[in-house]
């Protein structure tokens, strides 16, 4: 289906969405032709199919999925487009895969402004170029007025694991590392930034990246001694050791001091009352290495531009309890909890 | 961070702790319990205990004012949220406070009930001016802290003529608890309640001052020491306390003297009571009804009372019975010896008000007491 034929194009800059742009007819085929693929623009979308092919090479394929519903949809550092793109990339790559395809679909609410679509399309498109990632396929549906809080995206992702690797959050074993890619917390804290009852000023952005090169320079110096990684997004840092704790029927032991945050961070954070280590990271990955290789994993870690601030926080330890505990810079001991309730809603 | 690192200082923190040791009698127990959630967040988070000698034990208080709001207010604000007209504004933490059948905000507000998580009053304020025809309740509660800006919000919708915003009041306070604390017949009879002395609210005394702690060490024999909320504060605080417990003195001594004076705030203190009058009593999850403890508004802005806009009554709701909050929150047992503890009441599923929120002593203990206790037992 060609953009040709239509008599009015898109007005970009003041239209906006209504409901005959989920309806199926021309004015959908308009607003995929006319924005979507404008901005993803490649082979698979250009032949229009309600599905793309694509060949498989041998070995093992991973696939994840996630709705992304952040509020608000614009923060400093990204908007829910970029976020959908490196959110979904970074499940994939936290299996050590190659991620490759992306599906995204988009539900929108009657009224939305073509102008923010399109901005939101195109940071999606910039997103995946450059992390080497094609959208292959998607979906658009409007819903009424007041049904959805303007957009919501779920986009899925499918990648191939390099033979040999099988990371799982299961395999952390006592005495290994926990190294941590950079400082927590900057995401939560930009979108808090921009909440309409809480806004305040600040020079924090979100992290929100695609984080699979990292992944790929940590695979080489690491391998197989890489035995579990997670990027901490909801929950942070605690719940993700917890989670790991849990599936592997161990314990860690963490340095506060040691734990990368940066200083505005901090006193947002105590500003508003919450834990660095429980607010959400989009750009940050957390390892689980064994302790003979650990040095070498966080020195490429250290090399690469998404890990120069990475950081050796603790170690497993056996705990039959699964308790993540941790030594202040107090000079006390706590333990980390995984956060009761939500801190932070809507946060991705 | 510049003005808070200072008060997180590891070194000084040393020397306070090298003193507490040398100077705690091994002869007996120190029991001092910080009334203050905010003490005790301090305590956990930058664990506080692992620097203090075995024999110094901190029983951690109601200080919390999410935990000791009773089940019947919650039910009575779920009541008032089912009106149709009714837009109720509330702080996050309140959302999973339990009412008597399990119910909480937040399961009201998935049943589609219109309720806003707000940061302040300021937000009511906002939401009523942009819905002129809502009925909008601010959920007030807290301490003598949040009740001069709810007082300031009564203020400002007296003077922008805005119909439709009201409170539901909830607002107690902190000596009458103390006294509640140290008065109870129940433990008086098994031996008294074993507490050698008190850290003093830190926000709360800004407010009120520490006048109105005098008579309550005097009554009762007790030193209070008021203290700020950073970890040195809470140290020092402790270092106070075991003195007085030596030198058998019980004053009321001010540790946090950067913020707090005797006098207090005055004009907030004016405030709060042009608008603000004493309930007869109220009640209070884990304390049961306390005289004098609670405030409402006074006559003059019943428009603003929700209760008497919407007519809704007090509910008198029991605490579950098997629920050990009473004892707990005076230090007479510990959280293992309720029955409830880690069984049906957890951080998830609170039943009592130690383990509604984070703060609360039995949900501290969850995350953190039960290591000590066990490396207590380890080592003696």
């Amino acid at each position: 289906m060609s953009v040709k034929g239509y008599q009015r194009k898109l007005d970009l800059e003041h239209g906006r969405v209504d409901l005959s742009h989920g309806s199926g007819g021309r004015a959908m085929a308009q607003l995929i032709s006319g924005l979507f693929h404008q901005a993803f623009g490649n082979e698979w979308l250009a032949r229009c199919n309600d599905q793309s092919a694509f060949d498989v090479a041998a070995g093992r394929m991973v696939m994840t999925t996630d709705g992304y519903v952040v509020s608000p949809l614009f923060f400093p550092g990204g908007n829910i487009g970029s976020l959908a793109v490196h959110g979904t990339i970074n499940d994939v790559a936290m299996s050590g895969a190659r991620p490759l395809y992306l599906s995204a679909s988009f539900i929108i609410e009657e009224g939305f402004p073509f102008s923010d679509l399109k901005a939101i399309a195109d940071s999606m498109g910039a997103a995946a170029r450059s992390a080497g990632v094609y959208i292959i396929a998607g979906d658009t549906k409007v819903v009424d007025r007041g049904k959805a809080d303007g957009l919501f995206i779920s986009t899925t992702g499918i990648g191939i694991v390099a033979d040999g690797l099988d990371l799982s959050a299961d395999k952390a074993m006592v005495g290994d590392r926990v190294l941590v890619s950079g400082s927590l917390g900057d995401h939560g804290v930009a979108v808090m930034s921009r909440r309409q009852n809480v806004a305040f000023q600040t020079e924090v952005v979100s992290d929100s990246a695609a984080l699979h090169n990292l992944v790929a320079v940590m695979v080489a110096a690491g391998g197989s001694g890489i035995r579990v990684m997670r990027d901490p997004t909801r929950g942070g840092l605690a719940a993700t050791l917890n989670e790991i704790a849990h599936q592997s029927e161990l314990g860690f032991r963490l340095q506060e001091a040691s734990i990368p945050v940066k200083p505005a961070v901090a006193a947002t954070c105590e500003l508003l009352g919450l834990d660095p280590i429980h607010v959400a990271n989009e750009g940050k990955l957390v390892a689980i290495v064994a302790p003979d290789l650990a040095d070498a994993v966080l020195a490429a870690m250290k090399a690469h531009p998404l890990g120069s601030d990475a950081a050796d926080i603790g170690e497993a330890v056996a705990d039959n309890r699964k308790f993540v505990q941790m030594a202040t810079s107090f000079g006390g001991r706590r333990i980390v909890d995984w956060l009761s309730g939500e801190q932070l809603p809507r946060i991705c | 961070m510049k003005y808070a690192d200072e008060f997180r200082d590891k070194a000084i923190a040393q020397g306070i702790a090298r003193a507490i040791g040398a100077e705690v009698s091994s002869q007996r127990a120190y029991r001092f319990m910080e009334f203050c959630g905010g003490h005790t967040h301090a305590i956990s988070r930058y664990g506080l205990e692992d620097l203090l000698p075995a024999n110094v034990r901190m029983i951690h208080g109601p200080g919390c004012p999410v935990c000791v709001l009773p089940a019947s207010r919650i039910d009575m604000a779920i009541r008032l949220v089912e009106r149709p007209e009714v837009t109720l504004c509330v702080y996050g933490d309140l959302m999973r406070a339990p009412g008597s059948q399990g119910q909480s905000l937040l399961r009201a507000k998935a049943l589609g009930a219109d309720i806003r998580m707000v940061y302040s009053t300021l937000d009511a304020i906002r939401l009523a001016e942009q819905a002129p025809s809502r009925e909008v309740v601010f959920f007030a509660i807290g301490f003598e802290t949040t009740t001069p800006p709810t007082a300031v919000m009564i203020r400002i919708a007296e003077k922008k003529r805005l119909k439709g915003l009201s409170v539901f009041c909830n607002h107690v306070l902190t000596p009458s608890a103390m006294h509640s604390i140290l008065e109870n017949p129940k433990i008086r009879d098994t031996g008294g309640v074993p507490i050698d002395g008190f850290i003093g609210p830190a926000h709360v005394s800004t407010i009120i001052g520490t006048q109105p702690y005098e008579p309550l060490a005097e009554q009762f024999g007790k030193p209070i020491v008021i203290a700020g909320f950073e970890p040195l504060d809470v140290m020092q605080a402790i270092l106070m306390l075991v003195r007085q417990v030596n030198e058998d003195r019980y004053q009321v001594e001010n540790q946090y003297s950067r913020a707090v004076t005797r006098e207090g705030n005055r004009r907030a203190k004016d405030e709060v009571s042009q608008i603000f009058e004493l309930r007869e009593q109220f009640e209070w999850r884990g304390l049961g009804l306390v005289p004098n403890s609670g405030m409402k508004l006074k006559r003059a802005y019943a428009q603003f009372d929700a209760e008497t806009r919407f007519a809704i009554h007090d509910l008198r709701v029991a605490d579950n019975p098997a629920c050990e909050c009473c004892a707990i929150l005076r230090g007479a047992k510990r959280p293992v010896e309720c029955k409830l503890f880690g069984t049906v009441c957890t951080p998830e599923t609170p039943i009592g008000s130690c383990m509604v929120s984070s703060e609360g002593a039995c949900a501290a203990y969850w995350t953190y007491g039960r290591v000590r206790d066990e490396q207590l037992r380890r080592t003696s």
